[in-house]
């Protein structure tokens, strides 16, 4: 069924961006962007965690673990400075490889470090690494255990990064570089750079998109669907149910990871916050939000609710909302928080309260 | 004589201190329908989730075509050709019924996690494959209508079916049905019957759990007997209705012996 159906709302991502710049142009109000460009690195989780706790129906409370992770070890890699180990081999074997950039940190100080592009497939390999590490164990369990586990996986990287030196403890790191994708094509916060840095959002949320359409609607989809059904009977078919949700789990991870790499480079930061559970228990509260096995619905939420939460619409309660969205989940989703969202109940829940009153 | 298809030597399967299954020793021949027959809890469905790898046997060998099966993972041992139902229907409620039968051409097709997610044209030709294979199963046992209705809202007469027909999208050559007629009418477990046996006919080899004494007399070549997960008795029907042990067993006294339905 490679139909326009399931494409067309990829081809209407561009149109979107482009009026939502139009009308950001138009208010004068180009500063704005930064929080869209913020939403759509954070929709990268989104859309992973999507397609592991939506469709696979594996739920987890770890994927900010991944998001920082990622961002972290992009930040470390380009912000330490290898100059003092320059003649050793390992640094100079870099050098020849072309991995390394020279540059000036702030201080007008002489700095080698490594380039974004090798910080970034650092990055990626670590992430996927540790997934499949943790995933070989953990995702053989199944509900709330599988949460249970992730949600453990969270809290060691969120220590370990408040404790590790290299990350910078408390502070997290700060004067990452911006990442040059092409010459002359950065991802960074400079002002100067923001249009392009909003094309170049949009551009990784429709990659990330339509990857994830196309494993849904191919033969690998509907497997992930069937685990979510019933393990047992997806297993008796033919299915190696063990080796998918392992799959899923780790690009999803690699999703999330990739949002954290590239959100460090272009705030020019990353802090221990990215890694807090309650950036996971976001993550999840969107997805839920958005219809659970829903990649448009995942998408459309994580672009609104981060843009409002960015935008410190919800002031000092930015948390409690996204536990008050969960907690709704569970009333108006009485499968339980992986079913899509049942509307019969809420209209009935309506319609009830319209007689009572 | 036909080619032994399945066997099993001296099966044994704990559950703590429950002997589940104990010494199972039988075979089945290549085109024929074997019943299990025997009372609750006599490890029937044990038995079956033995063969089909959901369960890790403790002791004991099962051989499939001359190859050692024991301890295989559920989805190898389809793709080796033994398909299965479910006691209790589980199909993908909130699939169609069309998906639900697509599902299990999962281990006739190939396309990868990496080939699915670059949407390769080759993804979309074996998709469209599966999704033909599957409408055909559909078709053949008058399933087509409710292609494209959830499989959570059949009922529950169609619901079997779907799981039947499920279980033929993967290509079995060996089909397992746990109580297939439980909760059918009269009417719903004669055609049932019928359906069996034009599989078999089809040269698929079918082992049956079930309950419904008229349906297995009726359809299987031969019954094996299960009593606290020992064989107590193997043959043709006809044998087994007359076997002493068995009525005694099964049917609890000999009143019953000529009225083996009640």
């Amino acid at each position: 069924m490679r139909s326009l159906r399931t494409y067309a709302p990829l081809l209407a991502l561009p149109a979107v961006a482009v009026g939502l710049h139009g009308v950001l142009a138009a208010e004068g109000d180009i500063a704005r962007m930064t929080q869209l460009i913020m939403s759509a690195y954070y929709a990268l989780v989104v859309i992973g965690l999507c397609l592991l706790m939506g469709y696979a129906g594996q739920a987890s409370l770890g994927h900010a673990g991944f998001f920082a992770l990622g961002g972290y070890v992009s930040a470390a890699m380009t912000t330490c400075n290898l100059l003092p180990w320059r003649q050793t081999t390992a640094v100079r074997l870099c050098e020849i490889a072309g991995l390394l950039i020279e540059r000036k940190d702030p201080f007008g100080m002489p700095l080698l470090s490594f380039s974004p592009w090798a910080a970034f497939a650092t990055a990626m390999l670590v992430c996927g690494a540790v997934a499949f590490v943790i995933g070989v164990p953990v995702i053989r369990l199944r509900g709330h255990y599988l949460a249970m586990a992730t949600l453990g996986f969270g809290l060691i990287v969120y220590r370990i990064v408040l404790a590790a030196a290299v990350f910078g403890q408390a502070d997290g790191i700060s004067n990452v570089p911006p990442f040059e994708l092409l010459p002359g094509l950065r991802i960074g916060g400079s002002r100067a750079w923001r249009v392009e840095n909003y094309y170049i959002a949009w551009g990784a949320v429709m990659a990330a998109m339509l990857l994830a359409i196309n494993l849904i609607n191919s033969r690998v989809g509907l497997a992930l669907r069937s685990i979510h059904e019933s393990e047992e009977a997806a297993h008796s078919l033919g299915v190696d149910t063990y080796r998918y949700k392992l799959a899923v789990f780790v690009f999803s991870a690699l999703l999330a990871g990739a949002g954290g790499v590239l959100l460090t480079h272009y705030n020019g930061s990353i802090s221990p916050s990215e890694a807090s559970v309650m950036k996971s228990v976001r993550y999840v509260a969107i997805v839920a939000a958005g219809g659970m096995a829903n990649l448009w619905g995942a998408l459309g939420m994580g672009m609104v609710l981060n843009y409002l939460s960015l935008r410190g619409q919800f002031g000092r309660y930015d948390e409690a909302v996204f536990g008050l969205i969960l907690i709704a989940m569970m009333l108006f989703a009485p499968q339980g928080l992986l079913r899509p969202v049942d509307w019969s109940v809420v209209r009935r829940l309506l319609a009830g309260r319209a007689r009572n009153g | 004589m036909a080619e032994v298809l399945l066997e099993t030597r001296g099966l044994n399967r704990f559950f703590g201190g429950l002997h589940a299954v104990r010494d199972v020793t039988f075979g089945l021949s290549r085109g024929m329908i074997k019943g299990i027959i025997g009372p609750n809890g006599a490890g029937k469905t044990t038995l079956f989730n033995l063969i089909a790898g959901a369960l890790a046997p403790h002791g004991g060998e099962i051989i499939y075509r001359g190859r050692r099966i024991t301890g295989w993972q559920p989805h190898a041992v389809a793709a080796l050709g033994i398909a299965r139902t479910f006691q209790t229907t589980r199909l993908f409620a909130h699939m169609t019924v069309l998906e639900n039968v697509m599902v299990a051409r999962h281990a006739r097709t190939r396309c990868g996690f990496l080939a699915g997610m670059l949407g390769l044209p080759r993804v979309w030709r074996e998709l469209n494959e599966s999704r033909n294979r599957a409408m055909a199963i559909l078709e053949r046992m008058g399933l087509a209508d409710c292609a494209g209705e959830a499989a959570g809202n059949l009922s529950f007469g169609r619901a079997r079916l779907v799981e039947l027909a499920r279980a033929m999208a993967t290509e079995p050559e060996l089909l397992l049905l746990d109580e297939p007629a439980a909760g059918l009418n009269i009417r719903e477990t004669e055609d049932l019957g019928e359906l069996i046996r034009r599989t078999r006919d089809s040269g698929i080899t079918c082992l049956v759990v079930e309950h419904d004494m008229s349906l297995v007399m009726n359809i299987c070549d031969e019954v094996v007997v299960l009593d606290q997960g020992r064989i107590i008795a193997e043959g043709p029907p006809r044998e087994i209705q007359r076997n002493p042990e068995v009525i005694r067993v099964y049917l609890g006294d000999e009143d019953h012996a000529e009225n083996p339905q009640s």
